[in-house]
């Protein structure tokens, strides 16, 4: 673990935590500061994606576009086709959520290097409900040819995967969370587009997770290994492309898999790592996420509960493998 | 382009450009004919007398954007780029084939010298509106976004989102050119979903509106000079045009949307192409 520089004690009571998308607001700004030709546009959602870090600092590198969220992604599609780098942000319900064929079409098959960032995605947006709460992002941008999909596990990771982003030339989905989550990495953790990361070593049992469920991951791992249960937490913050040498490589060893997202499994981390095994290497595996099914209002703690998203349900999932 | 060319050249052009529409999608057999045959007289203009572009440099970075929005009528384009000098006029044969770098659908990343990829309808506009607010960025000003639509596809949402926002900006570089030939797959325009009244409605948006017969060439090239000393709107040009133009059996049948013409049609198109529709004699008479 020393190798990622993670954060000591991250899961003890009065550790730091803040929202995933803070970090990508931080990451705009940083990565706008680098390159004028980084521009953003937003749909009517510019502080809660916190796109406004950037928009006040660059009002004429920032485009306004009202709640219109198939025009966010096609002017995005002109402006990278001006040689711009387009961030274009809203909630993940609405984009991709509504605008997936002007995706596909100008911005996939067009092949313009345009960033989509879907904030808020996820059962923990809570009291909102299932209309907000966007569970089907990842498979609906996974299944798209020249897509990067991307599910950052902290805000310091966000910025880097922002700041990434900024220097990369392809189409990506870079997927938020709203609710404060813990802080686990530091500056000086690694982080690559495409890479996956052993975040805890172990024998017994993988457990691949993106997003904020690394953090619940590494919890299980860290009490799985007391009931003594040793299992490697692979942290995958990019899910397509996939990083099938490292997934690969913890699965030989251990023989028996956990994925674990804040979405559904069909699709999603758990379908593309099912798809990936099946191929490759066929091994035992439970999939953690939302099983076929929509969230409800409640708070984000209760929904993680409800629906099955927690550290003690992972280790559930890990005792059934091993036992 | 460094040669400039009269009224009656340019007639020629589109008349050339139909004659290649007609055998492109015979051989293809598959494709839309109605729209690309109304529009040949804007490409032409567009392609010989009013983009700035250069054959040979597709990529050239002063030259003006041609957007095509409803890309089902991309074969008119392919003809009219063929014709000025972006490829081999055979290769218009290969349209809609295995292996062709003519989609049946225009797609930017196989052939250069087109600015995008389109076919689901209604993203063009917003994609004009992007580079033109790239271009604003970029304090370049002296190029231009057009962007060709048809007149079914502002049934689609996006088109208006695009409206407004261009309203908004007020992106005078942007030149919409409106294919208004009345017709869509199930029908009639007015029919299907009722349109006008267009050019208040675009008004409304916040546009300058000019509205021309479409198969005039002097009257769209002078439209656009107009619409390029219009700088404080973007501007729509509702551009009337007759579907199937230049072929007596296509003109105004909705059916010969999305219809290509057999074999003995064709030859009877080409005829109507050569004669005029009969007014003036056949060299194979």
């Amino acid at each position: 673990m020393s190798d990622y520089h993670l954060v000591p004690n991250f899961d003890s009571k009065d550790a730091a935590k803040e929202p995933i998308r803070k970090g990508f607001g931080r990451g705009l700004l940083e990565a706008g500061k680098l390159n004028e030709n980084v521009v953003a546009a937003c749909a009517d959602l510019t502080d809660s994606t916190q796109m406004s870090l950037f928009k006040n600092e660059f009002p004429d590198r920032f485009i306004e576009i009202g709640v219109a969220e198939q025009n966010l992604v096609t002017v995005g599609s002109g402006l990278a086709a001006m040689g711009k780098i387009p961030f274009v942000s809203s909630y993940a319900a609405f984009s991709p959520g509504r605008n997936w064929e002007q995706i596909r079409t100008t911005i996939c098959l067009n092949d313009q290097p345009v960033k989509i960032v879907g904030s808020h995605a996820g059962v923990s947006v809570g009291p909102d409900g299932a209309t907000h709460q966007m569970l089907e992002d990842i498979a609906l941008m996974r299944v798209l040819p020249n897509m990067v999909v991307m599910a950052p596990g902290d805000s310091v990771e966000a910025e880097k995967a922002t700041r990434a982003l900024a220097k990369d030339s392809r189409p990506a989905y870079l997927r938020l969370a709203r609710e404060a989550t813990p802080i686990i990495t530091t500056d000086k953790t690694p982080f690559e587009i495409g890479k996956a990361y052993v975040y805890a070593p172990g024998k017994d049992v993988t457990i691949i997770a993106t997003g904020a469920m690394t953090y619940q991951a590494l919890v299980a791992a860290h009490k799985l290994y007391v009931q003594g249960i040793d299992a490697e937490v692979v942290h995958c913050p990019t899910i397509k492309p996939l990083d099938n040498v490292t997934i690969l490589n913890s699965v030989k060893k251990t023989g028996k898999v956990i994925t674990v997202e804040e979405g559904q499994i069909n699709g999603g981390l758990g379908g593309a790592v099912a798809e990936l095994l099946s191929e490759e290497h066929p091994a035992l595996l439970k999939r953690i996420g939302m099983r076929d099914r929509f969230g409800e209002s409640g708070s984000p703690d209760e929904l993680l509960e409800h629906f099955g998203l927690t550290a003690k349900h992972i280790m559930l999932a890990a005792h059934s493998l091993v036992d | 382009m460094s040669k400039t060319y009269s009224i009656s050249e340019l007639e020629f052009k589109a008349n050339e450009i139909r004659k290649s529409i007609i055998t492109m999608l015979e051989e293809a057999g598959s494709g839309h004919s109605a729209g690309p045959l109304g529009l040949a007289d804007i490409f032409a203009a567009l392609y010989f007398d009013i983009l700035k572009h250069d054959p040979k440099k597709p990529d050239w970075d002063e030259r003006d954007i041609l957007l095509l929005s409803n890309g089902h009528t991309v074969p008119v384009r392919y003809a009219a780029m063929a014709h000025a000098g972006y490829f081999d006029k055979k290769e218009l044969m290969t349209l809609r084939k295995f292996g062709s770098r003519l989609q049946g659908h225009p797609e930017r990343t196989k052939l250069p010298g087109l600015e995008n990829t389109s076919g689901p309808l209604g993203s063009g506009l917003s994609q004009a509106a992007g580079m033109a607010l790239a271009m604003r960025m970029n304090k370049d000003l002296h190029r231009w976004v057009y962007v060709v639509m048809g007149d079914g596809e502002l049934n689609e949402g996006n088109i208006w989102e695009a409206a407004m926002l261009a309203g908004k900006y007020k992106l005078n570089n942007v030149i919409g050119i409106i294919d208004r030939n009345n017709i869509q797959i199930d029908g009639p325009t007015e029919s299907v979903m009722p349109l006008e009244d267009l050019a208040a409605k675009w008004e409304s948006f916040g546009w300058h509106v000019l509205e021309i017969d479409g198969n005039n060439i002097e009257a769209f090239i002078d439209a656009c000079a107009l619409a390029r000393a219009i700088v404080e709107k973007p501007v729509m040009i509702i551009a009337r045009t007759v579907p199937g133009k230049g072929v007596g059996f296509m003109e105004y049948d909705f059916h010969w949307h999305g219809a290509p013409p057999d074999h003995e049609q064709a030859k009877q198109a080409l005829h109507d192409l050569r004669t005029l529709q009969g007014r003036i004699r056949s060299e194979h008479q």
